[in-house]
């Protein structure tokens, strides 16, 4: 079960990052998710999975995906502007990766080559996470949700707000109305007029 | 499962992210290979969370998972707000801040 989902992690991210087209990065990233979340049941975080299950692989996939199909799934350029670009880069990952498993199978952990300690039934089930989030952990939690707030008005902030500026027309062109203004005290209007 | 083998996985995952971010030149693919090194981190968290025993990792986890979805959209708003003044969506090519 472990090789199994392990085999479909790696896949999923192989997947990522040699898929050209960007939808089928996405599609190949959901993959990564599931066989993660798959990882997470055998390491018994019920909670974790699920929240991986619908948070991720339902929630800001479906993100990505209005995204790639507003942008348009346009491959980029073959070429690379660094020379060596594409063997360099795997070399450093490949090198990336054994330090990475020497830091971590030198280190004098000597669990690391158990399973884990047995642990009780509930063991990461939704009642004993929601109970740490919510006695031990009451801070991080709101300040994580103060961040989801400040990101979603941030998002709309940078992606809502170009409509009117972009769309005024070049000084001039025929004009709409509040193109005779200067550039006021409005929205962004120093960086339309920059354009 | 022995431990090892996950943390060995979480670091091969990622190495794969950080490849795919150095090879790829397109925002949106770079935003998903942040992701694998999120999640490889996450996977990290949790394992190492069951090596000790005690379910605080998994909050780690549950936090950095929060931080990812905060991280994608903003970063799909840029990449919106760059599309929709015609600009290319490549890394190597928007090299100033200046819209």
């Amino acid at each position: 079960m472990f090789f199994l989902a392990a085999l479909g992690a790696l896949g999923g991210a192989v997947g990522v990052v040699a898929m050209r087209n960007p939808f089928y990065g996405v599609l190949a990233l959901i993959v990564h998710l599931f066989s993660l979340a798959v990882l997470f049941l055998l390491l018994s975080a019920a909670f974790v999975a699920a929240a991986q299950v619908v948070v991720y692989a339902g929630a800001v996939m479906v993100l990505y995906v209005f995204v790639v199909a507003y942008v348009g799934g346009d491959t980029e350029s073959a070429w690379e502007p660094i020379p060596g670009q594409r063997f360099l880069a795997p070399l450093i990952g490949a090198a990336l990766f054994i330090e990475l498993s020497v830091a971590v199978l030198g280190s004098s952990l000597l669990a690391l080559g158990t399973e884990g300690p047995d642990v009780a039934p509930g063991f990461g089930d939704p009642a004993a996470i929601g109970k740490l989030l919510l006695e031990d952990f009451l801070l991080p939690f709101e300040a994580s949700s103060i961040l989801l707030l400040l990101a979603a008005v941030g998002a709309v902030v940078l992606a809502g707000r170009r409509e009117r500026v972009d769309d005024a027309p070049v000084p001039g062109s025929a004009g709409t109305p509040g193109e005779s203004r200067p550039a006021g005290p409005g929205t962004g209007a120093p960086q339309g007029a920059a354009r | 499962m022995n431990i090892e083998w996950y943390i060995v996985l979480s670091s091969l995952l990622f190495a794969t992210g950080a490849m795919g971010i150095l090879i790829r030149r397109s925002p949106v693919i770079i935003l998903l290979c942040l992701e694998l090194m999120l999640n490889a981190g996450n996977l990290a968290l949790v394992a190492f969370s069951r090596m000790v025993g005690n379910q605080e990792g998994q909050v780690f986890a549950i936090v950095v998972m929060v931080v990812a979805a905060c991280e994608v959209v903003i970063g799909l708003g840029l990449i919106v707000a760059i599309f929709r003044r015609k600009l290319p969506l490549d890394v190597d090519q928007l090299r100033e801040l200046r819209g």
